[in-house]
């Protein structure tokens, strides 16, 4: 077993005991609907959490997701009115996340700025523009969009895959494939540990860190279209908050915030374990939902802490 | 005799100034294939920011490059690479988050179908290391060996089949005399293939065992280049220092003298898997030496004995009454002071100043809630500068930016600034030049005369036989001997590290 697994192990493990615990306290929980519901509700954080896990990886930071999940929404909402098809917005808005991403990753690379303000810049600015387009909620008619939710794979045991969990699943498959298969993920990895080193030994940074952010934005414009083909709706709103959760996931898969050390694979169990407490907390019925974020922090502090052990006590991160 | 081929690497006329402080100036310097050409230089003299430049890492304000005749211009490391230069940097400038054969293979990783194969990268790595005798686990995390270890992975790494330049920055600091031995065969090899291998180094033995031409910088100018064989010792220090060098480095106490109290014991100190129980027992006025090979428990004896790591086994007393658990903090307290061996993972913080960085244990051992005033401040880090003459423009420069050699000197004067009664110094002289190394010594014997117990791990005999009154000798993590005054010689530590 490699000292690398084990964080990933920690956060499956816990998963799998939250899971198991939620089927011995509820009936009909531990089955295999709950688990596709989880799926399909947290599809679109966990496609966000996956393009942040590479900004994480490369010792940076992005802010900007959850607005530009409600701007995704906003813009496709209106292409709608104006009759374009759905697929046609979604593929000009994930150019849009591409394109502004990699403007956040030029800036933060030419400037030498902290990654936190450029991408907090970038929040608002985003947040911003959701309000200029509209201020209500505005629906999605298309046909496509029905069609959309309506396309999913049944379990045998009664629950099953819908069409924005399959989306997810291969944009995971793509991000581990970036990540662990090609070298621009090793370059990534190489700048999240030791940015001066990674560029001595030939690692552009500004190729990089470009190619990182706009990847981030790629994957958070392709979470806002989940989002917004999911709740069939753009509202300016949309999406506040979600660039914690997207972070809170990363973290609860087991990579360090420092960078440089983590798997992709495990952000999709930390989106699923934060999804799993929410579901838990919503099956009591009679539990404040106030809870949902009490937990979630709450682990998040268990983490944290058992992070901080595995490094120092088994030279994770640096050396002893 | 390479007369009728052009020069693999001509610099001409190249200049470069930080914020407008010189660090080069109008130097030439050409390279030959299947030569080794050492660069030799005070600390700060130029010689990194040279052959930085060479590789691509940083641009000259001025000058020119010529690669096998033809004009080029590097603009990055990677370009330099891929027109064949391979560079080891000073100190380990790997990733220490990535595994080894990550470090390794990063940016030229084998892959087929287009995506990465690992086994193969591993196997690559395995292959390259085999090279230098060295059989580690390629899969843990570089960061988790020890700097010796990491070293010889950048070697590996520089060590790629279709290199024409191989830059070598102070390879050999911590390496150990078999270490480097293996490093020269291959160098010999890479020479009779046609390789150009520039090489930098503060001991001057290496330098007349491989080089066949030396280039001196001494501020920042060219000021001699000439082929080995012609050049004599005594010439080439004159020309590296500017001045002659006085000869300081006998043993300064040839008869054992009478040792003071004992004051830091350690009694069956130990640590599972990191050094097997040991007893030893540091005088006022005494200097003891550790001695062994790479991985034998230098660095680990000394840890365990300034409390950075903690012991799970037998005692360590002050004065006779027993420490409780160590930390630095408690040890630095208790006027203990500590250089470590890796200076840039665990020694200074690059981005503080040096006047900072130098007043950091002091500042530890009188507590943060009692700042030291400011213009005792200057005073002390103005009056360290110039005790171990560290060429830095001002007090205010961050660390980074100081030559590897001044770096290491400002991990000494730190320790030294605290005022210990406890000195443990691991590998002190790292990268540091002849003259100042000399300087380093006696002031180090000056200090112990004054009554200052003296704990010195290094990988350098003649320095473990220039400082120590005493040195015990480790094997296998484990002391194996003891051996005290004039028995102290290099034949008499060779044959206990070889278990004689
Ligand atoms: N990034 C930097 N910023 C400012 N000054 C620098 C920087 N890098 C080097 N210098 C300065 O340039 C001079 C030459 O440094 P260099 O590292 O080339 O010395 P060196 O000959 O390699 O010395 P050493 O033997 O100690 O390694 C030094 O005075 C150093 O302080
Ligand atoms: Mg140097």
């Amino acid at each position: 077993m490699r000292v690398r697994y084990l964080p990933l192990l920690a956060t499956m493990t816990v998963f799998a005991a939250l899971f198991v615990t939620g089927g011995v306290f509820y009936k009909h929980f531990f089955t295999t609907l709950v688990l596709g519901h989880i799926l399909a509700d947290n599809a679109f954080i966990i496609i966000a959490a996956i393009g942040t896990t590479f900004v994480i990886l490369s010792g940076g930071i992005d802010l900007s997701i959850g607005s530009m999940i409600g701007f995704v929404g906003v813009v496709m909402a209106n292409l709608d009115a104006a009759g374009w098809h759905p697929l046609a917005s979604a593929a000009l808005m994930l150019a849009f996340g591409l394109a502004y991403g990699a403007f956040q990753g030029f800036v933060i690379d030419f400037c030498k700025v902290q990654p936190f303000i450029i991408t907090l810049a970038g929040l608002f600015l985003l947040r911003g523009a959701c309000f200029m387009v509209n201020i209500d909620s505005v629906p999605l008619r298309h046909p496509f969009v029905d069609a959309f939710a309506d396309l999913y794979i049944p379990f045998p045991t009664g629950g099953f895959l819908t069409s924005s969990a399959m989306v997810m699943l291969a944009a995971l498959a793509a991000a581990v494939v970036i990540a662990h298969f090609t070298r621009f993920g090793a370059k990534v990895y190489a700048i999240g540990g030791d940015p001066a080193s990674a560029e001595l030994m030939g690692v552009p940074a500004r190729r990089t860190i470009v190619s990182v952010y706009a990847l981030g934005g790629f994957y958070s414009a392709l979470g806002g279209v989940i989002y917004a083909l999911y709740t069939s709706s753009g509202y300016p709103l949309a999406g506040t908050g979600n660039e914690l959760s997207a972070i809170a996931a990363v973290v609860l898969g087991g990579t360090l915030l420092s960078g440089g050390v983590g798997l992709v694979a495990g952000t999709l169990f930390g989106g699923m374990i934060l999804g799993l407490i929410s579901t838990l907390i919503n099956f009591n019925g009679s539990l404040n939902s106030a809870w949902i974020m009490i937990s979630g922090g709450a682990l998040l502090f268990v983490f944290i802490v058992i992070q901080k052990l595995l490094v120092s006590s088994f030279g994770l991160g640096r050396a002893s | 005799m390479t007369s009728d081929q052009p020069p693999r690497v001509e610099l001409v006329g190249i200049s470069k100034a930080f914020a407008g402080v010189p660090a080069l100036d109008r130097v030439d310097f050409t390279l030959h294939p299947g030569e080794v050409h050492a660069l030799l230089g005070e600390n700060g003299a130029g010689k990194s920011t040279l052959i930085k430049i060479m590789t691509g890492a940083l641009a000259a304000d001025a000058g020119e490059m010529r690669l096998d005749g033809r004009a080029v211009a590097v603009g990055s490391t990677a370009e330099a690479r891929a027109l064949g230069i391979s560079t080891v940097y000073q100190e380990v400038n790997l990733v220490p988050t990535l595994s080894v054969a990550r470090n390794v293979t990063l940016g030229r990783e084998p892959r087929r179908f287009g995506l990465i194969s690992w086994r193969a990268a591993r196997e690559k790595a395995r292959a390259r290391l085999k090279r230098l005798s060295l059989e580690i686990d390629v899969e843990r995390a570089l960061g988790s060996f020890p700097v010796a270890v990491q070293q010889l992975v950048a070697i590996a790494r520089a060590l790629e089949e279709d290199s024409r330049v191989l830059v070598l920055d102070e390879p050999t600091a911590s390496l150990d005399a078999q270490e480097t031995r293996l490093l020269f065969r291959i160098l010999r090899d890479l020479k009779a293939q046609g390789m150009a291998v520039v090489f930098i180094s503060h001991f001057l033995d290496q330098v007349y065992e491989i080089s066949d031409r030396i280039s001196v910088l001494r501020n920042g100018r060219l000021v001699g280049s000439a082929a080995t064989a012609a050049l004599p010792q005594r010439e080439l220090i004159t020309l590296m220092l500017g001045r002659e060098l006085e000869r300081v480095e006998q043993r300064a106490a040839a008869a054992p003298k009478a040792a003071g109290a004992p004051v830091l014991a350690a009694e069956k100190l130990g640590r599972r898997r990191w050094i097997e129980p040991f007893d030893l027992v540091l005088r006022a006025g005494e200097a003891i030496g550790l001695a062994g090979l790479l991985g034998s428990g230098r660095t680990e004896t000394a840890k365990l004995i300034f409390g950075a790591v903690r012991a799970d086994s037998g005692r360590l007393t002050l004065d006779g009454a027993p420490l409780g658990h160590a930390s630095p903090r408690r040890a630095l307290r208790r006027g203990i002071a500590f250089c470590p061996e890796d200076r840039k993972a665990e020694g200074l913080v690059l981005d503080l100043s040096v006047r900072e960085n130098i007043l950091l244990a002091l500042q530890t051992k009188r507590g943060w809630l009692r700042p030291l005033p400011r213009d005792e401040q200057r005073r002390l880090a103005e009056a360290m500068i110039e005790a171990l003459g560290i060429a830095t423009s001002d007090a205010e420069k961050p660390v980074g930016q100081l030559s590897g050699g001044n770096q290491q000197k400002v991990v000494l004067a730190r320790a030294l600034a605290s005022k210990p009664r406890v000195l443990v110094l691991d590998e002190p002289t790292r990268g540091i030049d002849v003259g100042a190394h000399a300087e380093i010594v006696a002031l180090v014997r000056r200090l112990c005369a004054e009554g200052l117990a003296l704990l010195v791990a290094s990988s350098e005999l003649d320095e473990i036989v220039a400082v120590s009154d005493r040195v015990a000798v480790l094997r296998d993590r484990r002391i194996v001997g003891e051996i005290a005054g004039a028995e102290i010689t290099r034949e008499t530590i060779i044959e206990l590290i070889a278990g004689g």
